[in-house]
């Protein structure tokens, strides 16, 4: 019997013939370029429907959340599902930067800066909501701490308290890891551009950076340990996000499925936004030797798992629905799939748990096309999961006199509209102002970095993999 | 005019690659240098090793802070939810440690975040906006592809033409020295 034996080298993170500088050149050259027309025009897009946030979320202030389709019992609508839709999508720059990081996933760094910047304005776009969906906005600062006049203090017993904590905190350290990792890159820019504004701007943001390795020890040290942090904390986020429902005792909310369940399906979203993204970006700026096709493999390979995750969770809810023989959990889930938001409820399994079966197949996960497709989906079966969870159990609570069917406003899908424009404002002031790449990260992962890669006089070797021969058995 | 020449600084060159770089900062090292540092676009695996650096304190920083957090975020909720404000919720127990888990956890991540990130820049001495080797212009190269070593005056070996030759010895090019500012 013979059996071939073949070694699968794993692919280089950075295509094409490129050395440091020219590296360089492909991130910072996009900051320094004059501004594309195109994003301008993108630009103004997103400033228009900015525009449209803006003066949604002014009327509501003005009128009151009576403006909202919200009524008794469905006392939480679009709001709700907008905000943990976009802190989900939030989650997987977290999972890309820290999580990849500590499994040493030198191909995290193609994809990190792009996916940490994602995740801030999206969790800017979340935090919009439930703050105005307090309805007094004026007084949001009740759910701070701060001493006042009425010398009274916010209960920490409650999930709803724990949110507010865990979602600023997740803002803050997301922020502060972005920044982080931005420093050495900021040096480069500001070393290399021409303009003084520019050089004294990004040398502020720079703080000095002089790519000491004195610095760099305590940097590594640094960044590890902010790894470390980030990662139970996005896991804990998203955790009470899903306290929120479960700690409530509404049929169908009270599992203790949900905090796994929303993590996964977390992940699962943000990485399709991540792809949704990077795959026009790498068009655009022509970052295809850096944002390689196996990324989109490997980014793919990561939705399908977190996507059949989430398929076996829907299943799981129902088989407990049974199993534990509680009446209106059992009646909860039959209405799900069966009652007047049956279409939605379907809607969640075609795009959540059937679209990324797909990738099963090799060909399908690297095709861009495909995956630039199926990223899209995923993130509005997503929505549409939210949706299912919020407003089904809450339009058919325990009173079937009060049962009704929940239909948002225009006001509702406006506010929604208009978090695309705080975002891409955001992400396009990013893309033009930021290295969108973590330059010094990248660099520090090509095998030109290694001092192993080198042999007695200095010059550069290809590293070789040696690969054991099969050993014989013998058949005697 | 002012004619008076400043202090140097210390003597700056620069290597081919970071297998070099590891190299000539290995030598200085064993010529028994102590103020001398390396520089390039990211880190050098090996270099502690060749600079003989010392274990980072920024691990205790963290850690005291992540204290700080967990001590400070339990005894705040202690005093609000029951001295201060004691809040009877269907007769349950005033102090309900594991529905204060999560805001304790939190706060005990954030503190930690804050010490691992100014922790950092305070070890490393920065913001520090203006250095003595930015007067270099082949130094901006140091965030681009460039590799540099420096040895200061400060050390107590330190001479300019002995350290010079040492450095190009060692195969090190564009050896220049660097002043103070």
């Amino acid at each position: 019997m013979s059996k071939k034996y073949e070694y699968v080298p794993e692919p280089a993170l950075v295509k094409g013939n490129h050395d440091f500088s020219s590296i360089t050149a492909l991130v910072t050259d996009i900051n320094m370029r004059p501004t594309p027309k195109l994003w301008y025009v993108a630009f103004g897009i997103s400033n228009l429907l900015l525009f449209v946030l803006l003066f949604s979320i002014a009327y509501l202030i003005w009128e009151g959340t009576g403006i909202w389709g919200l009524n008794q019992p469905v006392g939480w609508g679009w709001a709700i599902i907008n905000f943990v839709w976009w802190v989900g999508i939030g989650h997987a720059g977290t999972l890309i930067s820290a999580i990849l990081f500590l499994f040493r996933q030198g191909w995290r760094t193609a994809i990190n800066r792009f996916a940490e910047a994602m995740t801030i304005f999206a969790v800017m776009c979340a935090g919009i909501f439930p703050a105005i969906h307090v309805g007094r906005i004026w007084v949001i600062y009740w759910v701070f701490p701060i001493p006042n006049s009425m010398a009274m203090w916010p209960n920490f017993n409650s999930p709803l308290l724990w949110d507010v904590f865990a979602v600023s905190t997740y803002f803050t350290v997301s922020l502060l890891f972005w920044y982080v990792g931005l420093v050495p890159d900021l040096a480069t820019i500001r070393d290399r551009i021409k303009s003084k504004a520019g050089k004294i701007i990004y040398g502020i943001g720079a703080l000095g950076w002089r790519g000491s390795n004195r610095h760099w020890w305590n940097y590594e040290k640094s960044y590890m340990i902010l790894a470390g942090l980030a990662t139970p904390l996005v896991l804990s986020v998203h955790t009470i996000v899903s306290f929120d429902f479960a700690v409530s005792i509404i049929p169908g909310w009270h599992t203790t499925i949900f905090p796994p369940y929303f993590v996964a399906g977390a992940v699962f979203s943000g990485f399709a936004m991540v792809l949704t993204l990077m795959i026009i970006c790498r068009k655009i700026y022509k970052l295809e030797d850096i944002m390689t096709v196996d990324h989109i493999e490997k980014m793919n390979l990561i939705i399908l798992v977190t996507g059949s995750m989430v398929g076996f969770a829907y299943i799981m809810e129902f088989f407990i629905a049974w199993y534990g023989q509680v009446e209106y959990e059992k009646a909860i889930f039959i209405i799900r799939a069966t009652g007047p938001y049956a279409w939605a409820y379907w809607i969640m399994i075609a795009c959540n748990v059937l679209s990324p079966q797909f990738f099963w197949s090799k060909k399908l996960r690297r095709n861009v096309t495909f995956t630039f497709i199926i990223s899209i989906v995923v993130n509005i079966g997503m929505w549409f999961e939210r949706f299912v969870i919020t407003v089904t159990s809450l339009s058919t609570d325990y009173l079937p006199s009060s049962w009704g069917y929940y239909s948002p406003t225009m006001w509702d899908i406006l506010t929604y509209i208009g978090t695309f424009g705080l975002f891409f404002t955001f992400f396009l002031l990013f893309l033009r102002f930021l290295p969108m790449v973590a330059v010094a990260e990248l660099k520090g992962v090509m095998p030109q970095a290694d001092p192993h890669n080198y042999n007695e006089d200095g010059e550069y070797v290809e590293p070789t993999v040696e690969v054991p021969e099969p050993k014989k058995i013998s058949t005697e | 005019m002012s004619t008076i020449k400043s202090d140097i600084y210390g003597v700056l060159a620069e290597c081919k690659n970071p297998k070099q770089l590891i190299d000539v900062a290995q030598l200085v090292n064993n010529s028994g240098y102590k103020k001398f540092d390396t520089f390039s676009p990211f880190p050098i695996h090996g270099m502690d090793k060749a600079m003989s650096l010392k274990k980072s304190k920024l691990g205790w920083i963290v850690f005291g802070h992540g204290l700080l957090g967990l001590i400070g975020g339990f005894s705040m909720i202690y005093y609000m939810m029951v001295i201060d404000y004691p809040l009877n919720i269907g007769g349950k127990p005033l102090f309900n440690l594991p529905a204060w888990i999560p805001v304790m956890f939190e706060l005990t991540i954030l503190l930690s975040a804050f010490g691992a990130v100014f922790g950092m820049f305070y070890l490393n001495g920065l913001p520090k906006l203006n250095h003595p080797l930015f007067t270099s212009d082949n130094f901006k190269k140091a965030t681009d592809d460039g590799f540099f070593i420096c040895i200061e005056s400060e050390d107590p070996q330190f001479d300019s033409e002995k350290v010079q030759k040492l450095l190009k010895n060692a195969g090190a090019e564009n050896i220049e020295e660097v002043y103070d500012l």
